[in-house]
């Protein structure tokens, strides 16, 4: 997928990706000439039809957890189904905001969304994960609905 | 104005470049298996994950001290394969590797959607249900991937495959592997199953599969026909076994022996 500025005859440069949580997408290109940008905004169905596919508009930000897809969208999967934590995730700390936040999350998915936060927090020396270093990793890695 | 391809950047996203990832992740992860079987049929109800789960188990009794055998439920919204291998309903391992299978009787290695949904619950997506039809064929086969692709099987002597009724699984499956897996072909007696495997062989044989043969299951009194036979001889393939009504163990060691 690529956007032409078609006044500046340019290719234009992906510039960010939104998932505002209610299954639509909407993701932003500029003209690297004019910066004119421009928005495209897609409904659900388009959405969910091109995550189906186990691939992500702007590119990957997270490496591909094991059955990624079967566990962010499998609505009915048992809440025991998986044991995670198998996994050194270093020292970094989960504030009691964001640990009651992640309790939130289905159980058949959490271990595996704990551990992308673990990974942001770690990669950028982040030593306590707090709900708003969940929102920035969230808008930054495009982890709609965890 | 020029197009897609006068555009010499690359494209962010990467979509392709992402599809070539997961088809080399799974091409990786199934470095290690000797043999891949699709097990099918054009007719539902004949058997197949009978067959396949009890093949499985007789090939693990064969090669007891090797690699080891594996079953991938790909019937993913049936899927009857752990209680036919008596798989304990526990928690899946995960690590950075993958996840591990599940153990079933004959320590037959298995991953099944049967592992991972609620009790007697379908198997449901998430996503907008008007139009569904659309994306939960592509969500279905991208759990077929992630099943091949990210469950650790190490090495295996074969991995059994356990298709649903129809192409479509089958399809999915060549695209994901790169290329058409040998098929094993499972009948009943029937001219009405007869006519349904015939079209599933043919369509088998002209992706380019490899026909490895046919099991006829259910032979007896009760169902009248001579399917196996009359396949075999349309296709070529042979008749590998026939599965009465009440097999006894040493059948599947037989069927085994051949496969």
């Amino acid at each position: 997928m690529k956007f032409l500025c078609v006044d500046c005859d340019q290719q234009m440069s992906f510039g960010e990706r939104q998932l505002p949580g209610d299954g639509t997408l909407a993701a932003t290109f500029k003209c690297p000439k004019c910066g004119r940008v421009v928005a495209m905004l897609t409904n659900p169905m388009e959405t969910q039809l091109v995550s189906s596919l186990g691939v992500e508009i702007g590119g990957r930000t997270v490496p591909a957890q094991p059955l990624e897809n079967v566990r962010k969208m499998v609505a009915t999967g048992r809440e025991d189904a998986f044991e995670d934590g198998k996994r050194e995730t270093g020292h970094v700390q989960w504030s009691p905001d964001a640990q009651e936040r992640l309790g939130r999350v289905p159980n058949f998915v959490r271990g595996m969304v704990k551990r992308i936060y673990a990974d942001y927090a770690r990669e950028r020396g982040i030593a306590e994960i707090t709900p708003a270093i969940m929102d920035t990793a969230r808008a930054e890695l495009g982890l709609e609905g965890m | 104005m020029r197009t897609y391809r006068d555009l010499k950047d690359a494209d962010r996203s990467g979509l392709g470049q992402q599809i070539a990832a997961q088809r080399q992740r799974v091409a990786e992860r199934l470095a290690g298996v000797r043999r891949i079987v699709a097990v099918m049929s054009g007719k539902g109800g004949v058997g197949k994950s009978y067959v396949t789960a009890h093949l499985a188990r007789a090939i693990a009794r064969r090669h007891k001290g090797g690699w080891g055998v594996g079953v991938l439920d790909a019937d993913l919204n049936g899927p009857t394969i752990p209680r036919l291998l008596q798989t304990p309903v526990a928690q899946q391992r995960t690590s950075d590797k993958g996840v591990e299978p599940a153990i079933g009787a004959d320590g037959v290695k298995c991953i099944s959607m049967g592992l991972l949904l609620d009790e007697g619950a379908p198997l449901a997506f998430k996503g907008p249900e008007a139009e569904s039809f659309v994306w939960r064929g592509a969500m279905e086969a991208t759990a077929l991937r992630e099943f091949l692709g990210d469950v650790e099987w190490g090495k295996l002597d074969a991995l059994l495959i356990d298709l649903p009724p129809g192409m479509q699984r089958y399809l999915e499956l060549c695209d994901i592997l790169g290329a058409p897996p040998p098929v094993l072909t499972v009948t009943i007696p029937t001219p009405e199953s007869r006519d349904a495997v015939r079209r599933a062989m043919r369509a088998a044989r002209e992706r380019g599969s490899d026909l490895l043969g046919i099991v006829e299951n259910m032979i007896g009194v009760e169902l009248k026909g001579s399917a196996g036979d009359e396949l075999s001889r349309e296709f070529g393939v042979r008749v590998l076994g026939r599965v009465p009504w009440h097999p006894r163990p040493d059948c599947w060691d037989r069927l085994a022996v051949v496969v």
